[in-house]
């Protein structure tokens, strides 16, 4: 029997792949990676690109990855797989982006009266007519 | 007849608050459902990469990396993953109780601290009370994707890279079963690697291109996806909660027409008897 290894593929929203394997190609950083069983323990970086995991019985499969980390052991190989692609000026532009919403938020404490006092009030009103039917009911007997 | 006519158009109103908690209550009860599933997603990514830090902390002891250090205490972070909608019973209430709690704390030890809201609720809370807030994401949806949340961690994270803030928390509610959420509060940062032993022999990744790269990318990436569990943990707590307010809502507005049915026909009864006791006096007068 040939040899195989456990592969998972797994983003931080879901478990894409999980199964036995001959062989898989991934993209690294460095260069492109043939891993067969028994491989070395290496940790890298994969580009965005095409993962191809060549089963048991011969058939192949593809998945697409926008970048992520590759960790090799010898009997098992996950990819942990990014959602998005990911640079170093986007996520900086992103949390640029966090903190400018904090910002806004604190400056305009009057702005958009808040969906969430104005819930208070209403579950406020309510009571109150809750206890003025109670009220009137008692008056009424 | 006229009687009690302002007791009909009340029931009619009650029996339409009904309605739409009920309905509420059904929407909540299919979300957490869906909110279930995405919470047992997202579980494989962070165990995986739980499983490579121990391998790191086993194989490498020598290189430490700086999310893995403790170090003296001058500030501290929180992220605070609310709901961004209300009408969720005490959900959000009891969240805050809880972080103000441990923010007291830090506060007694004259830590200072800074705050990162996740959820309109959040934001709106610390609007209210005061607090140093320094990123904020709202709006996520239903089915939030990692994406909208990096920018938010990655504030903190500088922060922490540049010393800023020593120790960062997450604060969310935890789901523990449908009537039961639970309010936590947890260290990501440093992260606190189990010491677990059961390796026979030392061994070592090799790295491509750089240990340190490699490991910040990854530690990165750890406390993001720990942070999104955390918020679609919240997702399925809040539907949940809602289920089960608007499920009480609902009873109570059947209790309240029960009674309000039971005022209208004794009205009713009392009106008849008296027509009848006119009629015949009325009679007997003739």
């Amino acid at each position: 029997m040939a040899m195989t290894m456990h592969v998972d593929v797994v983003s931080a929203e879901e478990a894409i792949f999980s199964g036995p394997a001959k062989m898989l190609f991934a993209p690294g950083v460095m260069g492109d990676l043939g891993i067969m069983p028994r491989h070395a323990p290496l940790l890298t970086r994969i580009k965005p690109g095409e993962v191809r995991i060549l089963t048991p019985d011969d058939e192949e499969q593809f998945y697409y990855v926008s970048g992520g980390m590759l960790e090799i052991q010898p009997e098992a190989v996950t990819i942990l797989a990014d959602t998005a692609i990911r640079a170093k000026d986007i996520d900086e532009a992103a949390a640029l982006e966090a903190k400018e919403r904090a910002e806004k938020a604190l400056a305009d404490r009057s702005g958009e009266i808040d969906y969430a006092t104005t819930e208070a009030e209403l579950a406020e009103a309510l009571a109150q007519l809750q206890a003025i039917q109670r009220l009137k009911k008692k008056l009424g007997r | 007849m006229a009687v009690g006519k302002e007791i009909r158009t009340k029931v009619k109103s009650v029996q339409n608050t009904q309605k739409i908690t009920r309905a509420m209550e059904m929407v909540a009860a299919s979300k957490m459902r869906k909110a279930q599933d995405r919470m047992a997603a997202s579980r494989p990514y962070a165990d995986k990469i739980r499983n490579v830090i121990k391998h790191l902390a086993h194989a490498h002891p020598e290189y430490q990396h700086s999310y893995l250090q403790e170090r003296d205490v001058k500030r501290v972070g929180f992220i605070v993953v609310s709901s961004d909608r209300g009408l969720c019973g005490g959900l959000n209430a009891n969240l805050f109780r809880t972080c103000i709690g441990s923010l007291k704390e830090w506060d007694t030890k004259s830590v200072e601290i800074d705050i990162c809201t996740i959820g309109g609720k959040a934001a709106g809370f610390f609007k209210r009370v005061g607090g140093n807030v320094v990123a904020e994401a709202s709006q996520l949806g239903d089915a939030p994707a990692i994406n909208d949340l990096i920018g938010t961690v990655k504030v903190m994270l500088d922060a922490f890279d540049s010393g800023k803030i020593d120790r960062l928390y997450v604060v969310y509610n935890e789901f523990v079963s449908t009537m039961v959420q639970d309010p936590q509060v947890e260290q990501l940062l440093p992260i606190q690697a189990d010491s677990e032993e059961g390796y026979a022999h030392q061994w070592d990744y090799l790295y491509e291109p750089e240990a340190k790269e490699v490991l910040t990318d990854l530690l990165t990436r750890y406390v993001e996806s720990l942070v999104y569990q955390a918020v679609v943990e919240n997702i399925a707590s809040e539907q949940s909660a809602r289920m089960v307010a608007m499920k009480a809502a609902s009873d109570n507005a059947g209790d309240l027409i029960d009674e309000l049915n039971l005022a209208y026909n004794k009205a009713r009864q009392a009106a008849i008897t008296q027509e009848i006791s006119e009629i015949v006096s009325g009679a007997a007068a003739v």
